[in-house]
């Protein structure tokens, strides 16, 4: 199999320029470009999330921004509250440790995406595109009217949330912990994807009808992907914040959902390592291209034409082959 | 004993002013193969939509293996018992014919919500693929990817699907339509194996084949069954010879 160990060797590669390229950037001491490679990797975790909705289920979500958001609310509204000692609701103390935040951001995640997905899976095709669009727009505008937490002028994290035994505010540790969410999310995944679940959801995308005669109510096992894929994504979105030391309405607008399924489209839909691929292509262009011109997204465009038109299997498709089954 | 597998009663699905079921009746015993003809336009891919949960009914009663299953989804229905293959082959065709019977077997065990174990190297699942594929005589192209295969191979897979259910009645619609003429012997012999193990619900164009296999045959024309019985009683029915037949065939 030739195919799958070139794969292997392309996600290796993809894998370790990430570290190396933090690593690098400490040795000559530019805390920016430590920044901006944990900015990736973040980014692709949200892609990696999407790409579970997007890739295996056929899912095109235009929406996963709400959950982004979702997740990044968590870290601020946590952040908020710890920080001035009042009550969430008037009930609940916020908090500055990470495991906690998280697993807040993965519930509220978890709640939302049950409620949009139980709706918009419903429809199919450019309806659910539509349908998921205008439910992130929801909770855009909802993030708006939040004036406790900021309203449009969002909500700042003065410091950066804890991770016990970590210091978080080092960019090399903070890169540390999220390269290590995004190993383990990308395990996590390839489990799901090869796994009886995986092989329905396979189903749901390939061909729906063989999927309910085999006894499979494709419904639920969309919702499920659904759901697992937004909580992935707000997974994302708190650490984005804490990278940020800022959560905003921006992270839950429509340009945002369109960011991370730009990432997802770049990188290969569908493949495990797509939206690694992607992040770093997308992150790489906008600086690159931002340092030369204004119209950077111009020039992205025609790169993602390009892409779409002629590599559908996006950067993954083009190193390492088209993807195989057995 | 013989025991009823299904029983449809008083079947009516209007679209509109088009009436396109008209009071169908008709039931499966186990033992028997049960096919239903009728010419093109006379409904028989509305009441199989029907049988399988993809077309609600207007009115009527769809009982699979004793159990009411008039509003039951396609998924409920197949975990009840029913196994089916379709006109145009429904498999996923990246993935091999292996992979494509290994579903139906999680399926059919109800073991779908897992989401650790990887299901490639699930030899329980892989051995109980291959033996159904083998059972419809196709075991050798059990890891070619479904696009390769050609249509006669196709439709042994899914009918090898179909038997990895399980199932207490299997519902074929045109099994043996573009096999050329020794596929379809080859199919109607392996059709008739099958039919001590499960009861068939046959819907099929060639006469010989129908004439050769079926217990009983149903007559359907502009909706509803107008003639009911073996093969004698229908070839001898002047309003069958009328609808469909036409003089001089069969």
């Amino acid at each position: 199999m030739p195919d799958l160990s070139r794969e292997t060797l392309v996600n290796a590669v993809l894998l370790l320029l990430l570290p190396a390229a933090a690593l690098t950037a400490l040795a000559l001491g530019e805390t920016f470009y430590i920044n901006l490679v944990s900015r990736i990797a973040i980014v692709a975790l949200a892609g990696v999330g999407l790409n579970l909705a997007l890739g295996a289920g056929g899912l095109v979500s235009f929406g996963h921004a709400a959950f982004f958001g979702v997740g990044g609310y968590a870290a601020g509204i946590a952040a908020h509250h710890a920080f001035d000692m009042s009550l969430f609701l008037g009930l609940l103390p916020g908090t500055v440790w990470m495991p906690v935040i998280w697993m807040t951001a993965l519930l509220s995640a978890a709640l939302l995406a049950l409620g949009i997905g139980a709706i918009s899976l419903r429809t199919r095709g450019v309806y659910f595109i539509m349908i998921t669009l205008a439910f992130a727009q929801m909770t855009y505008y909802f993030a708006i009217s939040l004036t406790p937490y900021g309203g449009e002028d969002g909500l700042p994290i003065y410091l950066r949330n804890q991770m016990p035994g970590m210091n978080t505010n080092d960019p090399i540790q903070f890169f540390a912990l999220v390269f290590g969410v995004l190993l383990l999310t990308l395990w996590a995944m390839s489990r799901v994807t090869g796994s009886r679940f995986g092989a329905a959801l396979d189903m749901a995308r390939l061909n729906d009808v063989r999927l309910a005669s085999s006894g499979i109510s494709p419904f639920p096992v969309r919702l499920t992907a659904f759901v697992i894929s937004a909580m992935v994504t707000a997974l994302a979105g708190a650490l984005f914040a804490d990278l940020n030391g800022f959560v905003g309405p921006s992270m839950l607008s429509w340009h945002r959902s369109g960011e991370i399924m730009v990432i997802v489209i770049l990188g290969g839909v569908g493949r495990l390592f797509g939206p690694v691929a992607g992040a770093i292509l997308f992150i790489l262009l906008e600086v690159l291209l931002g340092g030369w011109t204004d119209f950077w997204q111009f020039w992205l465009g025609l790169v993602l034409l390009g892409a779409v038109l002629f590599a559908r299997g996006g950067l993954l498709g083009l190193l390492a082959g088209r993807a195989r089954h057995d | 004993m013989t025991e009823t597998r299904l029983a449809i009663s008083g079947l009516m699905k209007a679209f509109g002013a088009l009436t396109v079921t008209q009071d169908v009746s008709l039931t499966l015993e186990t033992g028997e193969i049960h096919a239903l003809i009728g010419p093109n336009g006379a409904g028989k891919s509305t009441l199989i939509g029907q049988i399988a949960g993809f077309i609600t009914p207007d009115a009527g009663r769809i009982e699979i293996a004793g159990r009411d299953m008039t509003e039951a989804r396609p998924a409920a229905r197949a975990r009840a018992g029913l196994g089916r293959t379709f006109q145009v082959s429904q498999l996923a065709e990246p993935l091999s014919a292996r992979r494509n019977v290994m579903l139906a077997l999680q399926g059919a065990q109800g073991r779908t919500y897992r989401f650790w174990g990887a299901v490639t190297q699930d030899s329980e699942l892989r051995d109980a693929a291959d033996a159904a594929l083998a059972r419809t005589g196709v075991a050798d192209r059990a890891g070619v990817a479904v696009s390769d295969l050609s249509h006669g191979e196709r439709r042994r897979v899914e009918l090898a699907c179909a038997l990895a259910l399980g199932p207490k009645l299997l519902l074929l619609d045109e099994p043996l339509a573009g096999l050329g003429p020794e596929g379809s012997a080859e199919m109607v012999a392996l059709l008739d194996t099958l039919r001590t193990e499960v009861p068939l619900l046959l819907v099929e164009h060639d006469m010989d084949a129908v004439f050769r296999l079926a217990d009983r045959i149903s007559v359907l024309v502009s909706g509803a069954i107008i003639a009911s019985g073996d093969a004698d009683t229908v070839r001898a029915d002047p309003r069958v010879r009328d609808a469909y037949l036409g003089d001089g065939d069969a």
